[in-house]
């Protein structure tokens, strides 16, 4: 069945339909429809899923595919144009540029926690692309999931953009398809079998995967207004987001502030009684309830810590470094505080570790902050707040060593799926320029040539047109002008020859 | 001797000593690399003489000044390439900073082929060292000459705890593979790169994979027929036709094959002479396993030979080779042929060439003769290919300012100048927001309800960026 639906999408690549940008944008616009249209469906299968109240879903997950469907729309002329890049002298007369192209069929496999986010942004850069895309959504998030098998084919051409629907041996047939470049969000560990199945037809993948990012709070920063910020992201969506601060590193003399800070914030957004609360998040399943409830043994928690069927929020203080807490990612609303004596001792715990999908550093000394920032690595930085960098489209988004590889979000999504084709367009005249090149050689002929092809680049774009003509103008304004001064200050009145006719 | 593992401990820990990062240290050591080459200028035109049988002229041009253009672009532009780009913001983050920053990955693996066992070792490494990593530097053995003087000069120029050479076969490859690098370039074929990924897979690396692939060559319409061949003759049997970029086949009409042929008589005549084994212009084949490969194939093909055919086992040589006759499942058409047999395959039309071209593997190049622009056209639209280049052959890639790479079966990733240094360089998203307008924030926080939610929209919204600024 997978295979079927593949095949048709590639045919459907195949017959050209997907190349002039009018049926991309229209593409494009049935999205866009189709999320505006059905947003209370949408709001209801999230909240099945994941327990999001009607306030979250806009937040967290429509307003970012809004936004990257709009932003295509108004420049995939631009961003599918060819680019001009500089020449040289042996290429001075051709046409020389870089013209960005479809892929083919791309495969998205979506992840659980933001269902719709991390499928349908990936989707907006594919078809904007000009690639038929195969979208395979998580089966954890089974009411999200089954929603976007009966919505997209009413929106969107049925062949290029099929849903495909199941669990692990779906997932695992479909690996085993060609396709030409795959997209994947979701955990390390399933990654690489994403990679190694990819590898087999050399395909290229995208991987945006998760770690513990961590989040340092410095003792002379704004501790109530950290606080609030990194409970916002650590406690949304229950904690089951990439990019949550995973854990919280800071000195022992501001960690009893900083639990303090916490409870008073947690109060502030969920009442005492979070269960209740219709802004509180669940955890997705059974299996990770029980995953992030083992991890909690042996502690005791500072903050909350109660918990049923559904999840409460738990802050820990004290954590070892080398606790089962903080060997993997948490993705949980647990909140361990680990103790450092300074900010060389934080740079060190963080570049012991995996390189994380996101650093955040609470600091505001700015040397200081920058000096963190040039000494770690991290997919992306967020400083003073978290999960800020992932909300601006202009920034690329992606994770770098065990995090993940390759980029998106607004153009990044378009490049990353395209294929950059080098474009070099010569004529047959002028064939004696190129006979110093052809055997038999010598030392004269070789010599022009190399002198050819050693020349600096030469920008022959149109700005670099319009300020060499500007500066050329201003040039000989300038000259005008030094020679007028020259001679009037040598005596000559030059405006008296105008004057003179006048007056007499 | 050091094992491999503690080759790759020592390049970790003196990436991790910072030592790669600061830019006067990647331009020195881009300056050193500069005067490697170009003082023992004579001792690499040997040495890729004995492995190649390379004449000066190439040598030259296709390995020594390549790689010499390639480090003045890097000098030249790498403190503009290291500046972190500042990007459009939206209304909620205007006030913050908000940047990439060009970071190093840190210890990456450069592993190089044989047919330019300089140029396709030192390209990479150019950007490697730009970029700020280490790398260690695997050069193929097939061309082991060149093999030989890398591992001797690199050290005596580079850093030796930053860039390390290491030497080996399939075996010493493998193995070497189980280590973690945070970066695998690969430059080869396609059997060998599915090994590379699988073995990147384990560690997530990221891989750039630079194969090859049947590069057609499609002459078609009105076009000077002598110009062509020219161009064709030369880009197909440079370096014995041995390049990934080589013109490997050619797509024609009838009626063109019949001009094209004593054209490219005659141009093969020009440049090697009518014995084309004594002139100094002519590469030899890399091995023996090689020459008998290609002998392999010309025997088994049902071509007719036109051109050339002559070969010699003790002297690796073929003459360039031309056969008519060839059918698209012809044993010349199974494989990349990688040696200097130039098959001409007719087709009747425009659409059928394209479709011919289109039922292949997606090819690292593409080559099309015409002087009619709507030909050039309408193939580089219906078709996808690493690169394209109309009216000549392997040039495309001696431009800097242009991506070399494949698509598909060809590869993925490309390098040379900018593009090489963005392959090894890890993007960092970066915003540096202030403790003020927490009010603002407040929009997000629970808990919720609907005019937080519409301000927040708005504030968000990719539009509210342009007007008041």
């Amino acid at each position: 069945m997978e295979r079927q639906a593949v095949q048709r999408a590639k045919e459907a690549f195949l017959s050209g339909r997907t190349r002039p940008l009018e049926f991309r944008l229209q593409q494009l616009h049935a999205l866009q429809r189709m999320i505006t249209e059905k947003e209370a469906e949408i709001s209801t299968a999230l909240k099945q899923d994941l327990n999001r109240s009607q306030y979250d879903t806009p937040l967290l997950e429509l307003i970012g595919i809004e936004n990257e469907i709009k932003l295509a729309l108004e420049k995939l002329r631009e961003w599918a144009a060819p680019r001009s890049v500089e020449r040289s002298l042996f290429t001075i007369s051709d046409e020389v540029y870089v013209q960005p192209e479809p892929l083919g069929v791309v495969l998205i496999i979506g992840a659980w926690n933001y269902p719709w986010a991390v499928t349908l942004q990936p989707l907006v850069g594919a078809i904007a692309a000009g690639n038929a895309a195969v979208v395979k959504p998580s089966e954890l998030s089974e009411h999200s999931s089954l929603l976007l098998q009966a919505l997209l084919p009413r929106y969107l051409d049925k062949d290029l953009y099929p849903v495909v629907t199941g669990g692990v041996s779906e997932t695992q047939e479909l690996l085993r398809l060609r396709f030409d470049h795959v997209f994947y969000t979701g955990s390390s560990t399933v990654g690489k079998l994403v990679m190694a199945a990819a590898a087999r037809h050399l395909t290229p993948v995208t991987l945006e995967l998760g770690g513990k990012s961590p989040c340092y709070i410095d003792k002379d920063c704004e501790i109530r207004v950290a606080c609030r910020r990194i409970t916002w992201g650590k406690f949304v969506n229950c904690g089951q987001t990439c990019i949550a601060p995973d854990f919280i590193l800071c000195e022992p003399c501001i960690q009893g502030r900083v639990v303090e800070c916490l409870r008073l914030t947690l109060l502030e957004f969920y009442g005492a009684d979070p269960k209740s609360s219709p802004d509180y998040g669940r955890i997705i399943n059974k299996h990770h309830f029980s995953r992030i409830m083992g991890l909690m043994e042996g502690y005791t928690p500072v903050v909350g810590g109660q918990s049923d069927a559904s999840q409460r929020y738990i802050v820990l203080k004290d954590v070892p470094p080398h606790s089962r807490l903080m060997q993997e990612e948490i993705f949980g609303p647990l909140l361990p505080i680990v103790t450092v004596s300074d900010m060389d001792d934080a740079i060190r715990f963080v570049n012991e570790r995996e390189k994380p999908l996101a650093l955040y550093i609470f600091c505001s000394d700015k040397k200081a902050t920058k000096r963190m920032i040039e000494e770690t690595s991290s997919g992306g930085v967020t400083v003073n707040d978290v999960m800020m960098h992932y909300t601006l489209s202009s920034l690329p988004f992606g994770g770098v060593g065990e995090s993940g590889m390759g980029h998106y979000h607004g153009k990044h999504t378009f490049d990353q799926l395209s294929h950059q084709r080098a474009c070099l367009i010569r004529s047959l005249r002028m064939e004696n320029v190129n006979l110093a090149r052809y055997p038999p050689q010598d030392r004269r002929r070789a010599r022009k040539v190399q002198m050819a092809l050693r020349s600096p680049m030469i920008d022959m774009s149109k700005r670099t047109f319009v300020w060499a003509v500007t500066a050329t103008i201003i040039g000989v304004g300038l000259f005008i002008t030094l020679l007028v001064i020259l001679l009037i200050a040598s005596g000559l009145n030059c405006t008296c020859w105008y004057w003179r006719g006048f007056y007499n | 001797m050091e094992t491999q593992s503690q080759v790759v401990a020592r390049l970790r820990s003196a990436f991790g000593s910072g030592v790669t990062i600061p830019v006067a240290f990647r331009l020195n050591q881009l300056s050193e690399l500069m005067s490697m080459i170009t003082d023992n200028e004579e001792q690499i035109l040997v040495a890729l003489h004995k492995d190649l049988g390379k004449p000066k002229f190439e040598a030259i041009m296709s390995e020594v000044d390549i790689v010499v253009n390639e480090l003045h672009h890097a000098i030249a532009n790498l403190s503009s390439w290291i500046q972190p780009d500042y990007v459009s913001k939206n209304l909620a983050t205007k006030l913050d900073d908000c940047f990439v920053r060009r970071e190093a990955l840190g210890v990456v693996l450069i592993i190089g082929p044989w047919n330019y066992p300089l140029h396709l070792l030192l390209l990479p490494l150019v950007s490697a060292i730009a970029a700020g990593n280490c790398a260690a530097i695997k050069p193929s053995e097939v061309s082991a000459h060149t093999d030989q003087l890398m591992a001797e000069l690199i050290p005596k120029y580079l850093s030796q705890d930053c860039y390390t050479v290491v030497r080996g076969g399939a075996e010493e490859t493998t193995t070497l593979l189980l280590n973690r690098f945070d970066h695998i370039f690969y430059t080869g074929s396609q059997t060998v790169a599915r090994i590379i990924l699988q073995a990147a897979a384990v560690h997530l690396t990221p891989v750039t994979l630079e194969l090859g692939g049947k590069c057609p060559c499609f002459i078609y319409g009105r076009v000077n027929i002598a110009a062509a061949a020219r161009r064709l003759a030369w880009s197909k049997f440079f370096n014995a036709g041995q390049s990934c970029v080589a013109p490997d086949y050619v797509l024609c009409s009838p009626a063109t094959r019949d001009a094209l042929l004593p054209e490219l008589r005659q141009t093969l005549e020009e440049f090697y002479s009518r014995d084309p084994q004594t002139s100094p212009d002519l590469s030899r084949i890399v091995s023996a396993r090689h020459w008998t490969r290609l002998m392999a194939l010309l025997k088994r093909s049902a071509g007719e030979v036109v051109l050339g055919g002559e070969s010699d086992q003790q002297d690796k040589y073929i003459a360039p080779t031309v056969l008519v006759g060839v059918a698209e499942d012809d044993a010349l058409m199974a494989e990349e042929i990688f040696g200097p047999i130039l098959p001409i395959i007719t087709v009747e039309s425009l659409e059928d060439g394209i479709a011919f071209i289109n039922r292949q593997e997606k090819p690292l190049a593409l080559y099309v003769f015409s002087d009619e622009a709507a030909v050039v056209n309408t193939v580089l639209e219906k078709t996808s290919s690493g690169g394209f280049c109309s009216n000549d052959g392997i040039i495309h890639m001696c431009l800097p300012t242009l991506p070399f790479g494949g698509v598909g079966a060809s590869g993925f990733g490309s390098y040379h100048g900018r593009w090489g240094f963005e392959t090894f360089s890890h993007r960092r998203a970066v915003m540096l927001r202030g403790w003020t307008l927490e009010r603002l924030n407040g929009l997000r926080y629970p808990p919720y309800r609907e005019d937080k939610l519409s301000w927040l929209r708005w504030t968000m919204s990719a539009k509210s960026s342009c007007s008041i600024m």
